[in-house]
């Protein structure tokens, strides 16, 4: 009986792992895409190969990434280049809110230290998307896909900016996009309110794209304010209900 | 003033990790309260929606014609539920087409 219930674990780990593997594969080769370019931008502003990829290798994420190389070819102090990051990636912060509830209960605190590091929109995304609660296992193997992506395309990038011809990056720029569509349209579907905030969300970012006077505001804090104000406004206008109380 | 480009790095992962760490490991407590929790449940759809367009336009290299064509594309494959892999491929296929031969 207690065999049972640890084969039982054993084999939701692996099951977990094996399909966070599986979805993190989009995510790894749109990755290896994005950072195939700040390697270069990278090594083209003289920071060395090895601190290109260590950069890749500790942040794991891109808009942070770009940004924060600027503060150092600009040679920004230390607490400007803490500001900017905190600004571009507090979107990160409601993303580890959002999933600190949707971890399987009783994750321990060593858990949640490892899932953490591996909290990026696209992994985040794919395990959103997930069907009831996720166990940190699914966030592993998204994660083995993903960081050797981000890092091997900063070295590869880094080393060999002319190896991949450069309609081949331009198409495989959109990888990330459209695994993001892959997310948001199902539910859609079945959800008025999530079409509508959806719907919302894209004409508001069109707005700070386009519009004079907003698009001046950093892209990592455009999306914070879309992100609060329509997610904000949707669960005023329509509180979900059956959606987020899943079985436990 | 001279900078250490190690520190940068440092600075940078640090409160990056912070930033996503800090919420995963103080909120150990599920939710009760319906207006976070819808607000939560809100967050990753209209965060992804507005990362993706219009940002997804100007991505290619080459004019908007190749992004909208891959953004289509994957809007279609995604409203018939093709796997993640799928959409993706399909859309960066839809751009490479766009890009090559019109």
């Amino acid at each position: 009986m207690n065999n049972g219930l640890k084969e039982d674990r054993l084999d939701i780990k692996s099951r977990s792992f094996r399909a966070g593997l599986k979805d993190g594969i989009p995510i790894g080769l749109g990755y290896f895409a994005v950072s195939f370019s700040f390697g270069i931008i990278c090594v083209e502003g003289g920071l060395s190969i090895w601190q290109a990829v260590l950069i890749s290798l500790t942040n794991l994420t891109s808009a942070g990434q770009f940004a924060g190389i600027g503060v150092i070819f600009a040679a920004g102090s230390y607490w400007e280049m803490a500001m900017m990051q905190l600004v571009i990636n507090l979107r990160y912060s409601l993303m580890s809110f959002s999933l600190a509830q949707k971890l399987v209960q009783n994750v321990s605190w060593g858990h949640r230290f490892v899932v953490a590091f591996g909290v990026t929109d696209e992994i985040f995304g794919v395990s959103a998307a997930q069907p009831g609660k996720v166990h940190p296992f699914y966030n592993y193997g998204a994660m083995c896909m993903a960081i050797p992506g981000w890092t091997l395309g900063t070295l590869v990038g880094a080393v060999a900016g002319s190896l991949l011809p450069a309609f081949i990056l331009s198409a495989l720029k959109v990888a990330l996009y459209g695994m993001f569509i892959a997310i948001i349209i199902p539910p859609s579907k079945k959800n008025r309110a999530v079409l509508i905030s959806v719907v919302s969300a894209m004409a508001l970012s069109c707005l700070f794209t386009w519009l004079p006077g907003l698009k001046q505001i950093s892209s990592g804090f455009v999306i914070i304010i879309i992100t609060v104000a329509v997610a904000g406004l949707a669960a005023v206008l329509a509180p979900a209900e059956e959606e987020v109380s899943h079985e436990s | 003033m001279n900078h250490n480009v190690y520190i940068y790095i440092l600075v940078m992962a640090g409160v990056t990790y912070l930033v996503r760490m800090l919420p995963l490991v103080l909120s150990r407590k599920e939710i009760r309260n319906r207006y976070i929790r819808s607000f939560l449940f809100y967050v990753p759809y209209t965060c992804l929606a507005a990362m993706t367009f219009p940002a997804i336009l100007s991505a290619p290299d080459k004019g908007m014609a190749a992004g909208a064509a891959g953004f289509i594309v994957a809007l279609i494959a995604a409203y018939k539920e093709k796997s993640l892999v799928t959409v993706a491929l399909l859309a960066c296929a839809a751009v490479f087409i766009v890009e090559r031969f019109i």
